[in-house]
C-alpha cells in the first residue's frame, strides 16, 4: 500500500525524534497530505493556541500518491494554524523534496514544542536526529540548501527551508524546498522560525510500494494520456506556464490593479508570458530559459527565468545573475499589477528575493499594494518609507520595499505584518484586499462572480487554489459559466471546494483538474491503497476535510461574519472592461451556499451534515 | 536490426518519470534511487540531461569481467547482468567510461540498463520526446534534420 504506515514525530523541545504507527483510521477518513495532516492538528492542540506558541504544532506531509508515478506525484504541504489568519494554515508545494520524504519512508513528519537555539532535521531513510543550525540562522533559503547538501556531501538530498523572514516573523514568510518552490500562503515558515527551525534535510532509497502495481500503471497512463491531449495541460502551462494567465484575465477585466482600484492593466502585456519570451536587446536573450518539472510531472509548467544582466536590480549583483525559478502568474500580478509596477525584470528580481528569503510574493505584493494606497491618501509619507516615494508604479520604491520586508529593516518591517494589520495601523482598514486577513490573489471578483464566494468562504482565508472557479467561468473547464452572473455558483464553489480538498490529499498536483476529474484520480488512489476508493468516496473525503476546516476556524473564534468581501469589491463598481459597472454579489450566493452545505444561517455546520460526514 | 535508446536533453524536463518506472522494473518499487537511468539537473533544472547505458558494441564492462556475468542478449543486443553470476567485485563500474554501470550494496550485485527485455519502460514512461527506441542505425538522422531545418531558417517542426 501507498501509505509507509509511519509518522515522525520531532519534539523540538525535548530534542527527541520517534517513530509511530500511522493512525489508519484517520488514513483511510482523511487520505493523507492537507486532510489527514488536518485531522492531526485538530486532535492533537487547541484551535485557540497562540500560532507562535510552541504548543502549535506544524506537520509536513505527504499523500498516498506522493512518489509514486502518478503525474505530478510530488506534491507535499505544511500544516499548522497560521499567524497570518488565525485559522487553519495548510500550503502546499511542489518540486522534489516531498517525493523523497516519502521515499525516505514516512508520511508525515510533526513538530512540536520550540527548540532552544537553532536546529535542522537530518533525515536519511528510518534515521532522524537534530542537529544544530546555529551557523545557519541568518542565512538565506538559497545558502542554506547549498550549505546543506555541500555538508551532506551527497548531490541527491533534499531541502526544505526558512530564509530571513520566517526567522524575522513576517507574518506570511514561506516554507521553500528545492531553491525555489514553496509552501507559500499564511505564514506556516514563520510557525517553522518560531521553533528555531531552520530546515529539515532528507535522503530517501527505501523507495514507494503501491497496492496493485499493474492497475497503478493503467491508470496512471490513462491521465497522463488526458494531459497530453488536454489544451491547457498540454499545450498551454508547458509552453506558457501560469503565466499564460496574464492577458486572458486581463481581457475578461479581472486582473485587480493598484490595490483593486481597477480591473484592468495598461501594462498587462508586458509582464505576460508573451512579453518573458521576448529577446530583449542587452544581452540577446529572453527572461524565459525553459520550463522545468516537478517530482512526477508531465506537465511542466515551472518557469527558469534569468535577468537582463544590465538592469538595475542585479546589476554588480552576481547572485542574483543566474537561472533561477521564474515568474508564475500569481507572482507576476501580486508583484506587478496590484502595484502598477511594469518591469519584467524587477518583478522577476523581486520573485528571486522572495524564493531566497522565503517570502510569499502575492501577501508581499498584495501588502505593498496597500501601502501604495495609504501613501496615495498621505497617511504615511516618506518619513514613513525611508525616502521613497511609494506611488503606484514606481518600480525603484516598490524594489526597495521587496527588500527592506525581506530583510526585516525599517519600513519593511510594517510590511512584513501583511496588509489588514498594516492598514488598521494607519487608520484605513478598508485599503486591505483581505479575507480572514489573507491577501487576495489575482482574480477580481467583480469580473469573476465566483471568485469573490471563493475568496469569501475559503479555510484559510482569501484563496485561488480552494475552489478554482476561473476554470469554469474563464475557461470553459468543466463546462463554461458566464463569470458576470452569480446564479450557480453556490454550488460550482462547493463542489470545486471537495474535489480541491481531496486532491489536495492525495499527493497529486490540483492543476491536473484542468484536465483530470474525480473518475480519473480515484482509480489511482484506488490502485495505491488498500480498502476501496471510489468516485464517491474521493470526493466524501474532500467535503469532510472541509467540514472539518470549517469546525476548526469556529473553533478558534471565526463566525460567518468573517465570510465576506472588502467593501471596495461589493460597493465599488469595476471601471473598465467587461465587468464594467459591477460589484461582487456575495449576499446572492451567500446564504445558498450555506444551505447547499448543509450549515445554518450563521454558516456553522449543523448537526445532521457532521453526522453525514463522521464528524 | 537492433534498437538503441536515445536520450535528448534538450525535450527533458526532469520530471524523473523514467527513472520510477526504470525503478519499478528493477526493484519492484518507485525508488529512483534504484534507477539506472540518470537525470542530472543543471541551473536548478534549466537543462537536465538524462544519461544510461548506450549498449557499446565492444563494451568494455563485458571484457573485463572476470566471471563472465555480463552477456549480450540476442534479441536486443542489450549487455545484460546476471545476478547469480555477478561477484560483485566492481572492476566493470571502473571500466565503463559512462559511469552507466554501478554496484547496489542492497543486491550485492552491479546492475545496469537491459532494455527491458526489448521495450524499454523509461521510453513509455517519458511524456516528452526525451527518450526514444529507435533503430541502431539512424539515431542520428532526427538531429541532421532538426540541423537542416534550422540551417533553412524554417520554424521548429518543419518536416
Amino acid at each position: 500500500m501507498s501509505w509507509t504506515g509511519k509518522i515522525l514525530r520531532v519534539d523540538l523541545g525535548a530534542g527527541t525524534c520517534t517513530s509511530e504507527p500511522l493512525n489508519m483510521q484517520w488514513a483511510n477518513d482523511y487520505m493523507g497530505q492537507r486532510g489527514l495532516a488536518t485531522k492531526y492538528l485538530v486532535e492533537e492542540t487547541d484551535p485557540k493556541v497562540d500560532p507562535f506558541s510552541p504548543d502549535n504544532k506544524m506537520i509536513f506531509a505527504t499523500g498516498p500518491l506522493t512518489g509514486t508515478i502518478a503525474p505530478t506525484s510530488g506534491r507535499w504541504s505544511v500544516v499548522c494554524k497560521g499567524p497570518l489568519t488565525g485559522a487553519i494554515a495548510c500550503s502546499n508545494s511542489g518540486g522534489f523534496f516531498g517525493a523523497e520524504l516519502k521515499n525516505a519512508g514516512w508520511d508525515m513528519v510533526i513538530f512540536e514544542g520550540k527548540s532552544a537555539s537553532p536546529v535542522y532535521l537530518d533525515i536519511t531513510n528510518d534515521k532522524a536526529e537534530l542537529k544544530d543550525a546555529s551557523d545557519l540562522w541568518g542565512k538565506s533559503v538559497w545558502e542554506t540548501e547549498t550549505e546543506l547538501r555541500e555538508r551532506r556531501g551527497d548531490p541527491d538530498v533534499r531541502v526544505a527551508s526558512i530564509g530571513l523572514a520566517g526567522e524575522n516573523g513576517v507574518l506570511y514568510a514561506a516554507v521553500v524546498n528545492d531553491m525555489d518552490r514553496a509552501a507559500g500562503r499564511s505564514g506556516v515558515g514563520a510557525v517553522m522560525g518560531s521553533k528555531h527551525l531552520k530546515a529539515v534535510v532528507v535522503r530517501g532509497t527505501v523507495g514507494v510500494k503501491v497496492k496493485d502495481p499493474m492497475a497503478m500503471m493503467k491508470t496512471s497512463n490513462a491521465a497522463k494520456e488526458i494531459l497530453a491531449e488536454n489544451a491547457v495541460t498540454g499545450q498551454g502551462l508547458p509552453t506558457h506556464g501560469t503565466q499564460v494567465l496574464m492577458n486572458v484575465i486581463n481581457e475578461v477585466g479581472a486582473l485587480p490593479t493598484r490595490n483593486g482600484h481597477d480591473v484592468q492593466f495598461d501594462g498587462a502585456h508586458d509582464i505576460s508570458a508573451e512579453a518573458m519570451a521576448e529577446v530583449r536587446e542587452s544581452d540577446g536573450q529572453a527572461n524565459l530559459v525553459s520550463n522545468h518539472a516537478c517530482f512526477g510531472c508531465p506537465i511542466s509548467c515551472a518557469r527558469r527565468s534569468k535577468i537582463d544582466p544590465t538592469h538595475f536590480t542585479v546589476k554588480d549583483k552576481p547572485k542574483y545573475q543566474i537561472v533561477s525559478g521564474g515568474l508564475e502568474y500569481e507572482a507576476a500580478w501580486a508583484l506587478g499589477a496590484a502595484n502598477g509596477v511594469n518591469d519584467l525584470d524587477a518583478l522577476t528580481y523581486a520573485n528571486f528575493v522572495c524564493n531566497e528569503q522565503g517570502l510569499d510574493p502575492i501577501s508581499l505584493g498584495a501588502t505593498i499594494g496597500a501601502a501604495m494606497d495609504l501613501y496615495k491618501v498621505g497617511a504615511i509619507s516618506k518619513e514613513d518609507t525611508g525616502g521613497h516615494a511609494l506611488e503606484f508604479g514606481n518600480t525603484e520604491a516598490f524594489v526597495a520595499m521587496v527588500e527592506a520586508t525581506a530583510r526585516g529593516e525599517g519600513f519593511g518591517k510594517e510590511i512584513g505584518q501583511g496588509s489588514r494589520r498594516l492598514c488598521e495601523k494607519y487608520g484605513h482598514p478598508e485599503f486591505s484586499m483581505t479575507v480572514k486577513s489573507q491577501e487576495f490573489p489575482a482574480y477580481d471578483p467583480r469580473g469573476i462572480q465566483g471568485m469573490g464566494l471563493t475568496y469569501a468562504t475559503s479555510n484559510r482565508g482569501a484563496c485561488h487554489l480552494r475552489s478554482y472557479t476561473v476554470a469554469s467561468e474563464v475557461l470553459g473547464i468543466p463546462e463554461k459559466t458566464d463569470p458576470l452572473v452569480t446564479e450557480g455558483k453556490a454550488g460550482l464553489v462547493k463542489a470545486f471546494q471537495d474535489a480541491t480538498a481531496a486532491v489536495d490529499s492525495s499527493g497529486t498536483c490540483v492543476f491536473t483538474t484542468f484536465a483530470l476529474s474525480g473518475e480519473d484520480i480515484a482509480p489511482m488512489v484506488d490502485a495505491a491503497c488498500e480498502g476501496d476508493w471510489s468516485v464517491e468516496r474521493f470526493v466524501e473525503v474532500g467535503e469532510r476535510i472541509w467540514n472539518m476546516e470549517r469546525q476548526y476556524n469556529i473553533a478558534a473564534g471565526f463566525t460567518g461574519a468573517d465570510d465576506t468581501l472588502p467593501e471596495r469589491m461589493l460597493k465599488d463598481a469595476a471601471k473598465t472592461g467587461p465587468a464594467e459597472g459591477k460589484v461582487n454579489g456575495l449576499s446572492e450566493m451567500l446564504p445558498e451556499y450555506y444551505q447547499l452545505r448543509g450549515w445554518d444561517d450563521s454558516g456553522v455546520p449543523s448537526a445532521e451534515t457532521l453526522a453525514r460526514l463522521g464528524l | 536490426m537492433h534498437k538503441a535508446l536515445v536520450m535528448e536533453a534538450d525535450a527533458c524536463t526532469g520530471c524523473h518519470q523514467c527513472e520510477m518506472m526504470c525503478s519499478y522494473g528493477k526493484v519492484g518499487a518507485f525508488n529512483i534511487s534504484k534507477s539506472v537511468m540518470d537525470i542530472t539537473a543543471f541551473d536548478g533544472g534549466a537543462l537536465n540531461v538524462p544519461s544510461t547505458c548506450t549498449q557499446c558494441e565492444g563494451a568494455w564492462c563485458m571484457v573485463v569481467c572476470p566471471v563472465q556475468a555480463i552477456t549480450v542478449n540476442p534479441a536486443t543486443g542489450a549487455k545484460e547482468v546476471s545476478a547469480e553470476v555477478c561477484v560483485g567485485c566492481k572492476v566493470c563500474t571502473i571500466a565503463c567510461p559512462f559511469g552507466a554501470i554501478n554496484y547496489d550494496p542492497d543486491s550485492g550485485v552491479v546492475t545496469k540498463c537491459d532494455l527491458c527485455g526489448g521495450a524499454p519502460m523509461c521510453v513509455e514512461a517519458c511524456p516528452t520526446t526525451a527518450l526514444a527506441y529507435m533503430a541502431e542505425d539512424s539515431t542520428g538522422y532526427e538531429k541532421m534534420r532538426r540541423h537542416a531545418v534550422m540551417s533553412a531558417g524554417l520554424p521548429e517542426g518543419t518536416a
